[in-house]
């Protein structure tokens, strides 16, 4: 774990550049971060990170894809839209959150 | 009478039942275990069946024949459970109450959910292993296929025994090297994570070992369809691959009545106390094995370092004490690597796997994450043990909890992982 600084705040983050303290994320910061790996958030993003943020507090870690879709009611090809490739991960990211552990 | 309900006679139930039944007075309590069929399937052994060196016999035998005396088998389908009138009814119209309710019904795969696996080509090139019916078709397959591009593929974690399709992978290699056919087989391992395995010391390795048998790897890889007249998945980013054999490991869910006894997570999970197996919701049900959510492999060697902690942990929990055992998610599994070896993995929540000896420290004789023939005996010997040591409820000679002595401690320069 080490300090970062992201639009002028100083943020906890893992190796890979996941924040890793729940509270020290803002809206604001979510727009840096969505920059950083090329994604402008619009309302559709908004709703997404939003219920990652909610699911997070009351399960305690971050939602699966299918989470998202099947509790969250967002079809996983718009997932795919809004965060092309690798949704899972960059909805963690732009959420504050942990990245979703793989199932051992 | 105090009543414990068991639901499930698989690895976890039957250890279960035949753990405490020794520990419970017969004049005090009665102990009942509900399963839908009487075949107790040594799942381990379905992996062999393709490649023709197991026989389905070898891994069929009656639950009832691994059950203590004194535990008594109901055979039905399970349709509810009212958790807060603690009784579970059957879809004959049983009724079963209880005190104490023990779920153990694992978790399935579900070709169904997937939209084109179960179309036209399920079973004539769409193939699963892990049920027996599967395995046998894709041995009957593989006994007259010619070769062309063989597709093994993960639908999406978690799935049971994590490493079986890379197993798989190594096996069919192996299998097409001796049969002379290797050159006219082109394997690609297609899976949802970013590499071979989770863990970044054993996912490194495994990888390289893909990359010796020149099986190509797709990671990334959430799959949305089987088309079946093209012959190929699609994932959601729209990439296609092609098959003329697609080994697939459908989406694993847990049992239906859990989602209809509204007890389940999004995969019909039960939620519990990932350390003492109790129920997030309801004081007087546990879930063990692979029908709970908690975030380790679901695999019997869980199932049986869980059970040896949960026995304990259900004595203090019906006393009204607290209880004291603590599951730390410790699972180790032998990874066939073909050709007469297998690698030993050995993990729990927190350690990732990394090379050493097991089961005792320095001396072994297995040795961990190394391919070696031993590990390949020690594998086979396991059907044994499973039989008669593990179901049984016998004591092995294995740690519960894991053991970082006599392992080396690998750093992981975190493989500068790709952006996000």
């Amino acid at each position: 774990m080490s300090l970062a600084t992201i639009a002028d705040r100083e943020v906890h983050v893992d190796a890979e550049g996941f924040m890793t303290e729940y509270d020290e994320w803002t809206e604001e910061l979510a727009l840096t971060l969505a920059a950083n790996i090329g994604i402008e958030l619009t309302d559709a993003h908004r709703k997404v990170i939003r219920f990652l943020r909610d699911d997070y507090r009351s399960q305690g870690e971050t939602p699966t894809l299918r989470r998202v879709t099947t509790v969250g009611g967002i079809p996983t090809k718009e997932l795919f839209n809004l965060f092309p490739k690798k949704p899972a991960k960059k909805m963690a990211y732009i959420a504050g959150l942990p990245k979703p552990a793989g199932c051992v | 009478m105090k009543r414990l309900l068991v639901l499930g006679a698989g690895t976890a139930g039957t250890m279960v039942v035949n753990k405490l039944r020794p520990l419970l007075a017969r004049d005090e309590w009665t102990i009942t275990v509900v399963d839908q069929d009487d075949d107790h399937l040594y799942q381990p052994g379905l992996l062999f069946i393709p490649f023709g060196s197991y026989s389905p016999g070898e891994v069929v035998k009656p639950r009832r024949n691994q059950l203590r005396p004194g535990v008594a088998l109901v055979l039905g389908e399970i349709d509810v459970v009212r958790p807060d009138e603690s009784t579970v009814r059957l879809a004959d119209g049983r009724e079963l109450a209880y005190d104490y309710l023990v779920i153990a019904t694992g978790t399935t795969p579900r070709p169904d959910q997937t939209p084109g696996m179960m179309g036209a080509e399920w079973r004539q090139s769409v193939f699963d292993f892990y049920t027996l019916e599967g395995a046998n078709a894709l041995a009957e397959k593989l006994a007259t296929w010619e070769g062309g591009r063989l597709v093994v593929h993960i639908t999406e974690m978690p799935i049971k025994c994590p490493p079986a399709p890379l197993e798989f992978a190594f096996l069919a290699d192996s299998f097409f090297e001796e049969r002379g056919m290797r050159d006219r087989v082109d394997i690609t391992y297609v899976t949802p994570l970013d590499g071979a395995f989770t863990k970044p010391v054993a996912s490194r390795l495994l990888n390289g070992m893909l990359e010796e048998r020149r099986i190509r790897l797709e990671p990334d890889f959430i799959i949305e369809r089987v088309d079946d007249e093209a012959k190929s998945i699609v994932s959601y980013d729209e990439r296609e691959i092609p098959f003329d054999l697609l080994v697939t490991v459908p989406l694993n869910m847990g049992a239906d009545y859990v989602a209809r006894s509204g007890m389940g997570d999004e995969l019909n999970y039960v939620p519990v106390d990932k350390h003492t197996f109790l129920s997030a919701h309801w004081d007087n049900v546990f879930a063990i094995g692979d029908a709970s959510d908690i975030p380790t492999s679901k695999a019997g060697s869980v199932a049986h370092f869980a059970v040896d902690v949960f026995t304990g942990n259900f004595l203090q929990h019906i006393r009204g004490e607290e209880m004291s055992g603590h599951f730390d998610g410790h699972a180790n599994c032998f990874v066939e690597s073909g050709a007469g070896r297998a690698m030993l993995i050995d993990f729990n929540y927190d350690l990732e796997p990394l090379p050493g000896k097991y089961p005792f420290p320095v001396v072994g004789p297995l040795t961990l994450l190394a391919e070696r023939r031993m590990n390949h005996w020690g594998k086979l010997m396991f059907k044994w043990i499973y039989w008669h040591a593990l179901l049984p409820g016998r004591r092995l000679p294995v740690p519960t909890s894991m053991s970082m002595t006599g392992k080396e401690v690998v750093t992981t320069t975190t493989t500068e992982k790709e952006r996000v």
